[in-house]
């Protein structure tokens, strides 16, 4: 499978760490690690830009992170519309390690505070499609 | 204090919704306005450099097309782009172009005709202006994200909704008496009125920001020239020169941002190799145009150029110290809230704005006190590029 199954809506076909959504199919948020610096990224990266390594080992990303900032967004754009209005946000796990994602429709506005726990799940929509999103428990 | 390049000439058309005319034509608009501002002719011109954020355009390698219509060929042109801080990255390399004495005057003209595709086209192409294969997937969008920066930097720094408002106020202030301007009419705290159902620039965009937090999309053109020392003290009466130039650019995905409460990371960087390389501090500063694509980005912006304390910003607009009175008079041209923001155009006129300022020629919204040291801070997407120019008589 490719990674135009990735997202509400995937604008990309194909890249080198398609693999992120085979394990987003099996429930886990998958880093990167450089094997000969220990750098870590997220969104995965196939190459390290830190010492030009191209031998990658996957990692779980953290379960528990903190709610760095968000919005609720009113208007969509093009392809999107049928979703709003739909939360998005930044998830901080410390160490330089971050998350952009949708925030879940079962967390409201006014529940969202920064700084609250939160954790990030895969979500699967009906036309098969499948991405992350930051939820609360 | 370098005295190696200068303005020699600026121009700019109109900022309009719905230009009549093509994209070579509202080119020559801002140019013909800046070549006769600097009293050449196209034959004077060593190379032109065109800007404008592609996405936009329907022309491909607008470049030619635009250097055939202004005159400018066979000297070279070439094609820049860093989204809403093109005219100021094609003014980057215009100095760098004399510097190296490789040329003598360069010409840099920014446009943009927003209205040349549809607002269908314009929304799906908005979409892909984030990174696309992590980020516009989720429906991602300008105001969403400038959103992130403004919910974690009020949150911090108890900036309130009020103080955003009267950002918008002050630059309406200024769109009223800027001819030039795409939005002319007053704006009052009745127009953000959340429970007056009437109240359109009250309705939210992405929470916390409204439709009036939010810049006037316009069709328009600039157009900087640029001379060597030699050059422009032969041929201007009030060559205004560049004393500082800073860059930087930022990781386009948001997980890779430091934190978003401090405001845009490339402002910061930009604004300090600008101030290192001309010698000078905030304080200096009589008058600055700044990138408020958003209300939110005009208050960052006071702190990443030192006009106030990093969480401080609020405290110049409560205390109206960038109007044009106060000590350090921000936009006063309306900005890109009420001027409007033709993005590739948008660099190119806010140091128009600047040239007219120090040069004591910029009729109603002069500022007071004959400014003699001036600055443009232009971003380009949600910061991702940034420049800094700092100007002197
Ligand atoms: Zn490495």
């Amino acid at each position: 499978m490719g990674f135009e199954k990735f997202g509400r809506k995937s604008f990309t076909s194909a890249t080198k760490i398609a693999k992120f959504v085979d394990f987003l199919n099996e429930g886990k948020i998958m880093g990167t690690l450089c094997k000969k610096c220990g750098a870590r990224y997220f969104p995965p990266r196939a190459d390290c830009a830190n010492c030009f390594s191209s031998d990658m080992d996957w990692f779980e990303m953290p379960k528990k992170g903190k709610l760095e900032t968000f919005t609720v967004a009113y208007y969509a754009p093009y392809g999107f519309e049928m979703d709003c209005p739909y939360g998005m946000g930044v998830v901080d796990y410390g160490n330089n390690l971050k998350l952009f994602a949708r925030i879940s429709k079962g967390l409201k506005l006014e529940e969202l505070k920064n700084d609250m726990e939160v954790t990030v799940k895969p979500v699967r929509y009906e036309d098969g499609q499948i991405a992350f999103e930051i939820t609360k428990e | 204090m370098p005295k190696d390049v200068a303005v020699i000439g600026v121009g700019q058309s109109y900022f309009v919704r719905g230009y009549e005319g093509s994209i070579r034509e509202l080119a020559f608009e801002a140019y013909r306005e800046a070549a006769q501002d600097a009293g050449i002719t196209s034959k004077d011109v060593d190379a032109s450099i065109i800007c404008s954020a592609p996405e936009y355009d329907k022309q491909r390698s607008p470049a030619g097309v635009i250097a055939e219509y202004l005159g400018l060929i066979p000297q070279p042109t070439m094609y820049v782009e860093t989204v809403c801080s093109s005219s100021t990255t094609g003014v980057r390399i215009a100095y760098g172009l004399i510097k190296s004495g490789l040329h003598d005057i360069v010409a840099v003209i920014g446009f943009q005709k927003m209205s040349e595709i549809t607002s269908a086209e314009s929304q799906e192409r908005m979409g892909r202006g984030a990174d696309i294969q992590w980020e516009s997937p989720f429906g991602t969008m300008m105001p969403a994200y400038y959103a992130l920066y403004a919910q974690a930097y009020m949150a911090k720094n108890g900036l309130t909704l009020d103080d955003l408002m009267q950002v918008r106020i002050k630059s309406a202030t200024y769109g009223q008496i800027n001819e030039r301007a795409v939005y002319r009419r007053p704006v009052t705290p009745e127009d953000f009125d959340p429970n007056n159902p009437n109240a359109k620039l009250a309705q939210i965009v992405s929470w916390p920001l409204r439709v009036g937090d939010a810049c006037a999309n316009a069709d328009g053109s600039s157009c900087v020239i640029l001379a060597s020392a030699e050059k422009a003290k032969a041929i201007s009466k009030k060559p205004v020169w560049i004393l500082g130039i800073g860059a930087a650019s930022e990781s386009v995905n948001m997980a890779s941002r430091p934190d978003f409460s401090k405001g845009l990371r490339v402002a910061y960087i930009a604004a300090q190799k600008a101030y290192k390389m001309a010698g000078i501090t905030p304080k200096d500063v009589k008058v600055a145009e700044v990138h408020d694509c958003f209300t939110i980005a005009e208050i960052m912006a006071y702190e990443a150029l030192g006009f106030a304390p990093p969480g401080e910003g609020k405290q110049l607009i409560r205390e109206r110290a960038t109007y044009k009175e106060g000590p350090i008079p921000v936009n006063v041209d309306g900005g890109l809230l009420s001027k409007g923001h033709p993005i590739g155009a948008t660099g190119g006129s806010q140091i128009r704005t600047i040239v007219l300022q120090l040069r004591g020629e910029a009729g109603a919204m002069q500022v007071p006190g004959e400014p003699d040291i001036g600055l443009v801070h232009n971003i380009g997407g949600v910061g991702l590029y940034g420049n800094v120019i700092i100007f002197g008589r």
